[in-house]
Parts: structure tokens; sequence; C-alpha cells
């Protein structure tokens, strides 16, 4: 009961990043999200789950505007955009990088300027200088330098991903929101994908807001875990509070058999780490 | 945000303070520039302690001066960096990878002359197999298995008559209404200077049925059904569900083309007919308002100028070039890769090329008919 107490008071300390206040998210008289509540906290990898259609994208979606809400509070970075004036809102733009499902990376232009379109747009920056940041980041997201003039429509899965991260990270967001940003690919360039997320974290100091049915990132590289149901964040917490979370579905998702290899080798290993 | 001071002993020392994010090194960049060309002696300190806030870009940045210092052969260290700082600064690479030249030296005079015409023939060639193949696929239709359906579905013909053909109608007949209302006006006028005005009548009705009405009709369908079937298939195309067909083992020319070819060479005769009645009937419109010829006596004039070949030559074309659009967009959705640009790109060509093949389809009827006196 003190740790807990504990916690919340460490918590306290801490900035809250994005802050989701009652939303209502509907479509016709079909309700999504009923006022939700959620918080993130600077320099924490949050791992989002909840069965397919809870609203895991709706909820991203509507924290990115690019859904409507019916009811509700969304501060990101402090800043609640519908009374932000024109000057903040375009801030609050570049302090944002989304890696969306299929990468939507845009077709007709090479993986380069995919990444200097958000610079060219908001820095003023010689060219010479976009070049080599442009590269950082492809290197920076584990890119071979030749991928740089590639266009999409010639790059694997995996390698769409990274430079749809490479472009989520041109312009140094402070929180970046990821959609199932190891769906498809192999457990090793997984692996490799969550290490480099773990890393971008600790090196640029991102907060992460990661959407995923990963059970490995879930346990290797997020902070917190949320898991939404019943049109709310059911539990939020490390691994070992959603253990002992008294819910079926929870229980099932990670008790189950999948989770078990997982879980129990990473548990041991987790421990001592916990402060 | 980047000053200098020399301490009293050997080397320099930079100090960097203040927002090194990447809204706000655009300031610093001159700066920098001469900071690295300047050669010194002795070992160089840079500063960090003042720095409240960096990213990436300006890490980059301080790691440019480093490495030129270095290249200079001096003794470069970093002091006053939090660790966060000192981390960001040493995970990057010492060195942006060198961009790629541009491949190749430039072609010879010859060769960028003569390329073009060159691509553009060998295309032309491989456009005219691609639309035989799919002319041949068409015909053998949708080759389901186990000898199932092989022919066509008649659900998805039907669909396909309904968006391109009865959709079609009220533009195709507002259309044709005022270009019929328009030759017979500019006729009427011209032709009063003879009095000769009646003759107006057979002047519609034989350039109506004989050219015009088939003409625009195609021209309309190949820029509203042509493109749509472009980007239809394009879009298929781009997102795997033609190979998806194939893998089923479906033949996708059978299962999307051929119905739609079907719909169109069905369509375009009927919108012909259509088109004609309302230009008839604009005509008609036109000289009596304009030159009193009432409607019965139109009619009768009508009557003897024209005769079953007038209609015949002019509807015998539609089949035709109903293929023909339905086979040009075919082929350019077909040839659609990637991205969202080669898209346009083919929705553009299907366009250019099936109005071009109509047009000249249309030519090479009159040549024919002239020479069989039809």
């Amino acid at each position: 009961m003190q740790q807990t107490a504990e916690k919340a008071s460490e918590r306290e300390d801490r900035q809250v990043v994005l802050s989701v206040r009652d939303v209502t998210v509907g479509f016709g008289s079909n309700i999504v999200l009923d006022h939700l509540n959620l918080d993130i906290y600077r320099g924490e990898i949050l791992g989002f789950v909840g069965a397919s259609g809870t609203g895991k994208s709706v909820l991203m979606r509507t924290v990115l505007r690019l859904l409507p809400r019916r009811s509700g509070r969304i501060e990101i970075l402090g800043t609640d955009y519908d009374e932000a004036d024109e000057m903040q809102r375009m801030e609050l733009d570049t302090r944002l990088g989304v890696l969306f499902q299929h990468g939507a990376l845009f077709s007709s232009l090479t993986v380069k300027e995919n990444i200097q379109l958000p610079m060219r747009e908001y820095l003023d920056l010689p060219q010479s200088l976009m070049d080599e940041l442009a590269f950082l980041k492809i290197e920076m997201v584990g890119l071979a330098p030749d991928a740089a003039d590639k266009y999409p429509s010639e790059l694997s899965g995996g390698m769409i991903k990274r430079a749809a991260l490479a472009r989520a990270l041109a312009l140094d967001p402070d929180l970046v929101f990821l959609d199932e940003p190891t769906s498809g690919l192999d457990p090793i360039g997984a692996a490799e994908f969550d290490m480099l997320i773990a890393r971008l974290r600790d090196t640029l100091g991102l907060t992460v807001y990661m959407v995923t049915h990963d059970l490995d990132s879930l346990f290797s590289v997020c902070d917190r875990i949320a898991v939404l149901g019943q049109k709310r964040v059911l539990v939020e917490g490390t691994l070992n509070d959603m253990l002992s979370f008294d819910d079926p579905w929870v229980q099932a998702y990670f008790r189950g058999k999948r989770a078990r290899s997982v879980v129990t080798t990473d548990e041991d290993a987790a421990q001592p780490a916990e402060k | 945000m980047a000053s200098e001071q020399l301490p009293g002993g050997d080397g320099e020392r930079l100090v960097a303070h203040g927002d090194w994010r990447n809204h706000s090194i655009a300031k610093v960049l001159p700066t920098l520039e001469e900071l690295k060309k300047r050669s010194g002696q002795g070992r160089v300190e840079i500063d960090v302690s003042g720095v409240h806030a960096i990213d990436t870009a300006g890490a980059w940045l301080i790691r440019r001066v480093i490495t030129a210092k270095q290249s200079q052969g001096r003794e470069v260290a970093l002091v006053g960096a939090t660790a966060n700082v000192d981390e960001l600064i040493s995970v990057l690479p010492e060195k942006a990878p060198a961009p790629t030249a541009p491949s190749g030296s430039r072609a010879s005079f010859f060769e960028r002359a003569f390329a073009p015409p060159g691509r553009i023939v060998t295309e032309l060639a491989g456009d005219m197999v691609a639309a035989m193949h799919i002319l041949g696929s068409a015909v053998r239709g949708a080759q389901m298995k186990f000898g199932r359906g092989g022919g066509v579905s008649p659900a998805s013909v039907v669909n396909q008559i309904d968006h391109m053909g009865v959709r079609a109608v009220p533009i195709i007949a507002l259309m044709s209404f005022l270009i019929g209302a328009i030759i017979a006006q500019q006729g009427a006028f011209q032709l009063r200077y003879f009095g000769a005005e009646i003759f107006v009548v057979d002047l519609v009705g034989i350039l109506q049925l004989r050219e015009v009405g088939v003409l625009l009709t195609a021209i309309m369908i190949a820029g509203r059904s042509g493109s749509a079937i472009t980007a239809e298939i394009g879009s298929m195309k781009m997102r795997e569900e033609i190979d998806a067909l194939t893998v089923i083992g479906l033949n996708p020319v059978g299962v999307l083309i051929f119905p739609r070819l079907v719909a169109l060479t069905i369509v375009l005769p009927l919108l012909t007919i259509i088109a004609n009645f309302a230009a008839l009937y604009g005509a008609a419109v036109v000289t009596y308002t304009y030159s009193g010829i009432t409607f019965d006596t139109f009619l009768s004039r009508l009557h003897e100028a024209i005769d079953h070949t007038s209609i015949a030559s002019g509807m015998i074309k539609a089949p035709f070039m109903a293929l023909a659009i339905g086979i040009v967009a075919a082929v350019e959705g077909m040839k659609v890769g990637g991205s969202a640009e080669s898209l346009g790109k083919h929705v553009t060509a299907s366009v250019v090329k099936s109005i071009f093949a109509v047009i000249v389809m249309d030519s090479f009827f009159a040549i024919f008919y002239s020479a069989i006196d039809f």
C-alpha cells in the first residue's frame, strides 16, 4: 500500500505529456469510447493493447485530431489544441511524430524526400544540411544509406516501417505515436525495432505511445501498459499490475499460452530492474 | 549562439549556449562554418554547459565542428555536457555518408536525341501486344475453374451497364441536344445566303448520324468510363488485388476487364442512339425558332435526306470504338506501378490515348466508307 502511494507521488513529479480526459467518441449510435481517461508521462514508453475493434486506433486518431470527439478534453504537451492559437498549433504539430500502421510514406517521393518534407515545411535550413540530417535519420533507424534514393514501392515491409519512423522523427518530436510498429516484421527485426525505440527514447528523450499486439515488445521495452476495454482504459500500470488484474480478457492476454513463455522468463529478469 | 574565447594557455575554447534545436539552429550556421574553417594550434574545448535544449540537428552541428577540428590534427574535448547530450553526440556518426553521385556520365547527343522516340516505339509495340493479350483473354471469358461459368457473370455486366450507360444518359443527352442545336443554328445562318435554309435538315441529319453523334459520344465515354476503368484496375493493381485473383486461380482479365468490355460494347451504341435523337430534337427546336421550319416539314425533309445507310454507317462504328476505349483503358490500368503518381499518369494516358484512338478509327472508317461507296 505504501509502495503504491510512493509510486503515485513519484508520478506527480513527472511531467504529463499527453492527458486525455473524459473523451467520448462515437459513430452514429455506436459509442466507441466512453468518458475515457489516460495520462502519458515524459520519457516513458506506453504500450497500448486491447482486443481488435475496441477502439485503439480510434483513440489514437482522436488524439491526433483525425477524428472528431463528442466530449472531453485532450492536452498534448500542456496545450489544448482547441484553445490554442495558430502559432501554438503549428508548434504543436512539429512536436508530434506519427508512424502509421502501413507506413503512409508518400509514394511519389523518395525516402529522403519523405524525411525532408516536414523539415522543408517547418525549418529554414540549407539543402546540404537537410541532406545530412536525412542521412542521419536514415542511419539512426538502421536503414542502409542507399535506401535514401529509393521509392516506397521499392522497399520491403520492414524497410517501410523504418523509413516511416525516420520521417516521424524528422523534426525530433517530443511525443511519438506508433501504430503497431512491429506487426509484419520477423521476430529478429521486431526485436531490433524495439531496441531502436528504446535507444531513441534514451538518447532523444522521446515519449512513446505505442499501439501493439506484440507481447515481446510489451514485455521488453514498455514501461507501462494500458488495456483498452469496455469503452475505456480498463487498467494501466506495469506488467505485474496486469498479471494481478482480475479481468478475463486481461488474464487471457497476459497469461495465455503465447504469453506464458515470455512472461515467466521475463518476470524473473525484470524483477531486479524494478526500482 | 556560439561564441569563442581564448584561454590563457594553448588552444581555444568554443562556448555554445542557448537553444540548439532544429528550429533555431539556422542562426548559428554561418558562425559555425567560419569556426570550422579557422585553423589554429593546440587543443579545442567545446563547452556545452550553457545548452539547455538540444536535438539531433543541434548535436549534429557540434559533431561536425568536432570532426573538422580533429581533421586539423587537434585534440578536441567536450566539456560541460550532461549525460544525455554526451550520449546524443557520441551516437552520431563522424560523417554523413557521401551523397550518392548522380549515376553515370551524361549520355551523348545522339543517344539523348534518339532514345525517347525509340522508347516510344518499343512501348507502342508492348502496348499492342498487351492489347492483343487482353482482347484474346477477354474472348475466352472468366475461365472459372471446373468449367463453371465459363462466360461472363451477368450481374457484373449489368452493374457495369448501369455505371457506364444508364448514369451517362443525362449528360450525353444534354451534350448532344446542344451540339445538334449549334450545328443547326450555324448551318441555317450560312445557308440563308443561298436561300437554301431547308437544307439545314440534310446537313444536321447526315452529319449527326454518320459522324458527330458516335464520335462525340465515344469521346465522352472515353473521358467518363475509360478513366474510371483505368483508375479501378490501376488501384487494384497497386494493392495486389490483381495478384490475389491470379493466385486464387481466376484470370484477372476475364474477371475484371471482360465484363467492362462487354458492357461498353453494349452501352456505346445505345448511347449513340440517344445522342442522335437528342441532337435531332435540338436541331428541330432551333430551326423552328430561327428559320420557322415546322416540325412536320423538318421530319418530312429528314425522311428524304437520310436513309438506312446513314444510320447504319454511324452505328457500325460504335462497338469498335467501345472496344478500343475499353482495351486502351485496361492496358493502361495494368501498367500502373506502386505509386499514386503513376496512377495519375496512366489515367491521363488512358483518356488521351483512347480519344486519339477513337478519332483515328473514325477517319479510317470515313476512308473505308468512301472506298466502298457506302
